[in-house]
């Protein structure tokens, strides 16, 4: 079982994200839960997003305790939730300008921290600074989840005609941009 | 068949769809409002041929669905906590007047305090209203329960309101893949016949009627034959859709693990599958222990039970309810099952899960250790009860 947590803000498509990666997996041939951190809806509040993966069926419905990835989609949520539940050799993909040296995640045994500038990305390619997609490529680029084929098909079924086009190019240059890197 | 990735709510209506009612009715409500939302696009984009009554209120939802059914239409509408409240009143009517409807319930807390998060208070508080109740544990069988609860309602000797229940959130806002059913089948298994209480001119007959004293006894011990005949029916429908898709679910209990079972935790709902993962890892170290999932609270399943749980040494009942004063509603359906078919099992009641609460792999485990023990002693307990509260005196 691997578990993603998604941190982001009311409105910036964390849960989209989960979403997208949980159907990219199914394509896959695998199985997936995509679900919010339940409650009313606020732009601009904090929010979690968890994917849960497997290869068998999956029954387990409690709370996601303890991640294997933690992806944060604005880097003013960085701070306790963050460092929560990560399980030894977790990684925290951060969305930022700065270098991972600039995060201490010393208290958080094993784990490894990722960055990559997925606003600036998202400006140049959609003119928005919407940042779910991005973060999800960054994800597929340093953890073996899914593929990008399997994101495109899941982009198909889950997001608007109008914006999928540019979305997948998004998708593909933040996976770049990480892999270089790496 | 099509794999899709979608919520509860959206299966729900997916099902409706493929069920094709000629009437929905329904007012939004959290977290019932994207089984409404996507009804109405479908209503809107033509995938649907439905008559779609936007109406004020829960107890107008209710009651449009009773004329319509009344005239013999296919009907749905769905709810969530305060609106299944609201339409209370209708509840009876419809059950009463034998109108086959079907509705989804978003399994939620009733204020106050104030709560939009799961539990099955809601639907729990209901059991008297008349209604068949079926409780699903994951989005596929939310999917596949909708379609089996037409089958089940529009059977000529049931003819009774069906309430399909998914837990708040938990599943109706939890996505998960879907395997479709194709159209044809689905109109093969619930192909729709005029019913016999329909209104009809060259055939004048007389529902939703005054009985007094002289008949209203009557009445109700057909109610009461219909809602027992309605236990073979949850089963057969089931066991059809089955044959014809390749999925089924027990009809109206699932035994789990139970063959040789020392104790035996009857769960309802979604939390059923976090107690199968518990149950996997009890099994694989030797010790005994099985579920009985209930998906039917009414009718009530009495024999069934009984002979599920008869060799077992302690059975547990894990439900998101509580009947102030006494106790969870189910516990004591299953103590009164018991009771009748003379099974002296000790039992135990777990009330969790309220409000929106996660109930844990290790909650359930420590249910399952206090049952193996044989040293369960509490015949009620809160579990996962915060301690860091002062309560006062």
């Amino acid at each position: 079982m691997i578990e993603i947590r998604w941190h982001g803000r009311g409105g910036q498509g964390a849960f989209t994200a989960a979403r997208l990666l949980g159907n990219a997996v199914v394509f896959d041939g695998k199985n997936a839960l995509a679900f919010p951190s339940f409650g009313p809806e606020r732009r601009g509040a904090p929010v979690l997003a968890f994917t849960r993966i497997d290869s068998e069926k999956i029954n387990d419905r409690s709370d996601v305790v303890e991640c294997d990835c933690a992806v944060v989609l604005d880097e003013t949520l960085l701070g306790a939730p963050v460092k929560a539940g990560l399980k030894p050799g977790a990684k925290v993909i951060i969305n930022t300008t700065k270098s991972p040296e600039a995060f201490d995640f010393s208290d958080c045994p094993g784990c490894q921290v990722i960055t990559v500038d997925a606003t600036g990305l998202a400006l140049k390619i959609l003119g928005r600074p919407i940042t779910n997609v991005p973060m999800l490529g960054a994800l597929t680029a340093v953890a073996d989840v899914t593929s990008l084929d399997s994101i495109y098909k899941a982009i198909d079924s889950q997001l608007a005609e109008k914006i999928r086009a540019k979305n997948k190019a998004l998708l593909d240059e933040t996976y770049k941009t990480v892999k270089e890197a790496l | 068949m099509e794999k899709l990735f979608v919520s509860g709510d959206e299966a729900v209506a997916l099902a409706v769809r493929q069920a094709k009612p000629h009437v929905i009715a329904a007012y939004p409500i959290t977290p019932q409002t994207i089984v409404v939302e996507r009804l109405a696009d479908y209503v809107e984009d033509g995938s649907l041929n439905s008559e779609y009554l936007y109406v004020e209120s829960e107890h107008s939802a209710m009651s449009a669905v009773i004329g319509s059914a009344a005239m013999g239409a296919r009907s749905f509408t769905a709810t969530s906590s305060q609106g299944l409240l609201y339409m209370v009143e209708g509840l009876h009517y419809a059950s009463g007047s034998r109108f086959p409807i079907v509705m989804m319930n978003a399994n939620r807390s009733l204020a106050a305090p104030w709560n939009i998060y799961g539990d099955q208070r809601d639907s729990l508080s209901q059991l008297e209203s008349g209604w068949i109740q079926l409780y699903v544990e994951n989005v596929q069988e939310a999917f596949d329960t909708t379609i089996q609860a037409y089958k089940i309602a529009e059977n000529a000797d049931v003819m009774l309101p069906v309430m399909v229940n998914l837990d708040g959130f938990v599943l109706t806002h939890t996505y998960e893949p879907l395997i479709m059913t194709d159209q044809e089948t689905v109109d093969k298994y619930i192909p729709f016949a005029r019913y016999s209480n329909a209104m009809n001119l060259d055939d004048p007959v007389n529902t939703c009627i005054t009985a007094g004293p002289t008949y209203n006894t009557e009445f109700r011990w057909q109610q009461q034959l219909a809602t027992l005949k309605a236990a073979e029916v949850v089963d057969s429908a089931d066991k059809e859709f089955g044959e014809l898709f390749g999925r089924s679910y027990g009809g109206m209990v699932e035994a789990y693990r139970c063959d040789d079972a020392e104790v035996i935790l009857v769960t309802i709902g979604s939390v059923t599958g976090t107690a199968r993962v518990v149950c996997d890892a009890y099994r694989a170290a030797g010790k005994k222990v099985g579920l009985l999932k209930l998906r039917c609270a009414r009718p009530f399943p009495t024999e069934k039970i009984a002979a599920i749980v008869k060799n077992a040494k302690a059975v547990g009942v894990l439900e998101r309810d509580i009947s102030f004063g006494f106790e969870g509603a189910v516990f004591s359906d299953l103590n009164s099952a018991l009771k009748q078919q003379n099974v002296n099992v000790p039992t135990y009641n777990y009330v969790g899960g309220l409000g929106g609460r996660s109930i844990s792999k290790e909650n359930i485990a420590e249910i399952f250790d206090a049952l193996l023990s044989g040293k369960a002693e509490k015949p009620l307990e809160f579990i996962n009860l915060r301690r860091d509260i002062n309560y006062g005196a």
